[in-house]
């Protein structure tokens, strides 16, 4: 068990959670993720760590309510216990050092880029970050983003707040020659359809870009095989062997055909859910 | 006495019909007069061979006596003395190939049942009433257990006996290893599994889940800053392997370890109250033919495929499945190919739709002194089916590995041990079970977590001495 120690709403579905995890926090490394069950006959999903912090014990994750498990998670406040948590799971990312690094991260993705900018940061490399949503509202962790890189450029598709346009636009413009300037190395986090389109404008102009895949998992040590994601024509496992990858040999076609495998079951657990809480409620 | 020359005493089952809908256990168990009856078929050999063919070695004919004389706590103590795991072993052992393939009776009458007689007794054991009293330990060391499946399960519990502090690691939320995630309930119920667990916590056992020992904490952390004087790795080979042949990728293909992890450490098979989705199909392919074969197949059964096959390249001979778990397979309706080799998954839309295959057929011995399956030319030919699952084996998991400088492996995974079989490339630090050996049976892991545990008290006292 896990008490949540903090809690911050981000957005309307997207919440901030500062846990109690003393283990996790001692050993996490940027990049890594753990798995949480929050009730008996519940699901195990992976999150990726946003900040640990080995002093006080205590992890950040964030959570965006997608489905039947962050739903329940987002129910739950300061003082309650996620019920299982093991971690850190996955390995850090290698980035090259020198050199304009650029971290891309679209929705909640930006949660994922906060734990490894800051680390580059402590390492002195010159970095960009660009985070992009919807509209103003839907931005997360811009403030904190902003404090950890050199520049931090924020997109939003109607333009309510900084570049009108998407992510990669954005970064398209930096390769051309845009302030701050053509990047060396780019890290990707975000949905499949962001990713995909970071891959894409980075390997038209010879970019290295890494991607942070998040198949389905279930133990995320290796064991089930269902996180296989094929990578320059091998299989790997996304829990032990990512969950980074190079972009430019990730199989993208494959990997969103994957993830989609449950979505009628999640709708089906979603509702069944809803119709728990009704029955509850009555 | 007559008694002993009629066949073994049939283990009564559930209907085909009824238990192949849902996951309650198929053997319904022994009853006294089963039992009495059975235990006196037993020669009573002045040399019992039957021992021998045990890797836990259970004093069996002294386990006959007791049973016949219907004194089941001398029973059961013998057994406990000697297998902290009887209730599961008595489920899930290959007798035909161990204890019961070396008795006298065999030949003529068939074996003397001493797996179903060893579930009889523990079931007796587990209806006892029991104190929540917990032993203490009473030496001052602490070992550390990697894994809480067969061979660290026993491997804590023979050395919580000999009275150390233990404590007993696992990755996943519930402790058990591949008898919680990996067999199925219909064959080893869940609440066997707890009770067996919950007897190794009244001896003193400490578990601790959600710990992932090369990841949460490393080895060298166990040793200087938890101060465990030694640590046993039953790691187990939980890695499943893929066949490599195009379509693997396509959405309703498993590997049998997720496919049986879905179902029994999530509990698909209750989904949606059970938030863990599984998709199965109408037809389902099980490529492979071990135990672990036989319980997927016979779980797309109970998950409502009409159509439930085995498939394999080898022929029914070589296959390498416990008897029972076949035979049971069968008359639920299971459906198998003999002499076929998959080749390819076909899919369409990202979704798996065929299983081509190959015929095969036997030539030379190959290197495992087993025929050689050979294809034969021009014989390919489709399956239509939802799914494919993947049982053709698996190997040691890495993780731990990657991350302890000095642990040493062979080629293909398993850790390298000492001459005594026990200990590793790292002073103190043991292994055994499918760790070392790769993927094989729940007894031979319990005697290796066994044969550590004496490894490690004998190491630990001929250091203080």
């Amino acid at each position: 068990m896990v008490q949540i120690i903090e809690k911050r709403q981000l957005t309307p579905i997207t919440s901030l959670y500062r846990v109690d995890a003393p283990l996790i926090a001692k050993a996490a490394r940027a990049g890594q993720f753990v798995i949480v069950r929050v009730r008996e006959g519940g699901e195990r999903i992976p999150l990726t760590i946003t900040e640990y912090d080995r002093e006080t014990g205590l992890l950040t994750i964030v959570v965006q309510e997608v489905g039947a498990t962050t739903r329940r998670l987002g129910e739950l406040g300061v003082g309650d216990h996620i019920l299982d948590m093991v971690g850190p799971l996955g390995e850090a990312p290698e980035i090259p050092s020198g050199g304009h690094i650029v971290g891309v991260g679209g929705g909640f993705g930006s949660a994922a880029l906060l734990c490894l900018m800051k680390e580059l940061r402590e390492r002195g490399e010159k970095t960009t970050v660009i985070i992009g949503a919807r509209e103003k509202s839907l931005l997360i962790l811009a403030d904190e983003l902003a404090e950890v890189t050199d520049n931090l450029e924020i997109c939003t598709d109607d333009g309510s707040a900084g570049f009108k346009g998407f992510v990669t636009e954005r970064l398209q413009q930096m390769i051309d020659g845009s302030p701050p300037g053509y990047p060396d190395f780019v890290i990707s986090i975000g949905p499949m359809p962001m990713m995909r389109a970071v891959e894409k404008t980075t390997a038209a102009a010879r970019v290295p870009c890494t991607a942070s895949l998040d198949p389905l998992m279930v133990d995320g040590t290796g064991m089930c095989g269902g996180c296989r994601v094929t990578v320059g024509g091998e299989v790997k496992f996304a829990c032990v062997d990512g969950p980074f990858f190079d972009a430019h040999t990730v199989d993208f076609d494959e990997a969103v055909a994957r993830s989609k495998m449950y979505v009628k079951e999640e709708q089906k657990a979603a509702d069944c859910q809803r119709s728990a809480h009704e029955e509850e409620a009555a | 006495m007559p008694v002993k020359r009629v066949d073994k005493t049939p283990m009564p089952v559930r209907e085909p019909g009824q238990r192949a809908h849902d996951f309650e256990e198929v053997n319904a168990g022994y009853c006294f007069a089963h039992a009495m009856f059975e235990a006196e078929r037993c020669l009573r050999c002045q040399d019992p061979v039957c021992v021998d063919g045990c890797p836990v070695r259970v004093p069996i004919a002294e386990f006959m006596h007791a049973v016949a004389a219907n004194d089941l706590p001398k029973a059961a103590e013998i057994l406990r003395h000697a297998n902290p795991l009887a209730a599961i072993c008595g489920r899930v052992c290959p007798q035909e190939s161990q204890c019961e393939m070396n008795c006298h009776m065999t030949k003529r009458f068939g074996p003397v049942a001493i797996g179903h007689l060893e579930r009889y007794v523990s079931d007796w054991e587990m209806a006892q009433p029991e104190t929540d009293e917990v032993k203490e330990p009473w030496r001052e060391e602490k070992i550390a257990i990697i894994g809480s499946g067969p061979s660290g399960l026993v491997c804590a519990g023979e050395l919580a006996r000999l009275g150390y502090h233990v404590t007993v690691y696992e990755a996943l939320h519930a402790p058990g290893g591949v008898l919680r995630y990996g067999i199925p309930e219909f064959r080893l119920p869940n609440k066997i599994l707890d009770w067996e667990i919950k007897q190794l916590e009244r001896m003193g056992v400490e578990f601790v889940n959600n710990v992932i020992i090369g990841k949460t904490v490393t080895m060298d952390q166990l040793f200087k800053e938890y101060g465990f004087a030694a640590v046993f790795i039953g790691t187990g080979a939980g890695l499943p392997k893929f066949m490599g042949i195009p379509g693997e990728s396509l959405n309703g293909v498993y590997s049998a370890n997720e496919f049986l992890t879905r179902i029994n450490l999530m509990q698909a098979f209750e989904f949606p109250r059970s938030e863990t989705p599984l998709k199965v199909g109408k037809r389902v392919a099980v490529i492979g033919s071990g135990n672990t074969a036989m319980d997927a197949v016979r779980s797309a059964l109970r998950l409502g495929a009409e159509h439930a096959m085995v498939v394999y390249r080898r022929s029914e001979k070589e296959m390498t499945a416990r008897i029972e778990e076949y035979e049971h397979a069968i008359e639920e309706g299971v459906e198998m190919h003999w002499l076929t080799n998959p080749v390819e998954v076909l899919g369409e839309d990202g979704w798996v739709t065929g299983l081509k295959c190959v015929k095969m057929e036997l030539g030379e011995p190959d290197e495992s002194g087993r025929a050689r399956p050979i294809p034969i030319e021009g014989s390919e030919f489709v399956f239509p089916v939802d799914n494919v699952v993947l049982s053709i084996g698996t190997r040691p998991n890495p993780l731990l590995v990657k991350s302890t400088p000095g642990l040493k492996t062979h080629s293909w995974g398993g850790l390298l041990v000492d001459e005594r079989q026990v200990e590793t490339s790292v002073k103190r630090v043991y292994a055994g079970g499918d760790a070392v050996t790769g993927a094989a049976t729940v007894i031979l892991a319990a005697g290796a977590g066994k044969r550590a545990a004496e490894a490690i008290h004998h190491d630990i006292q001929t250091e203080a001495a």
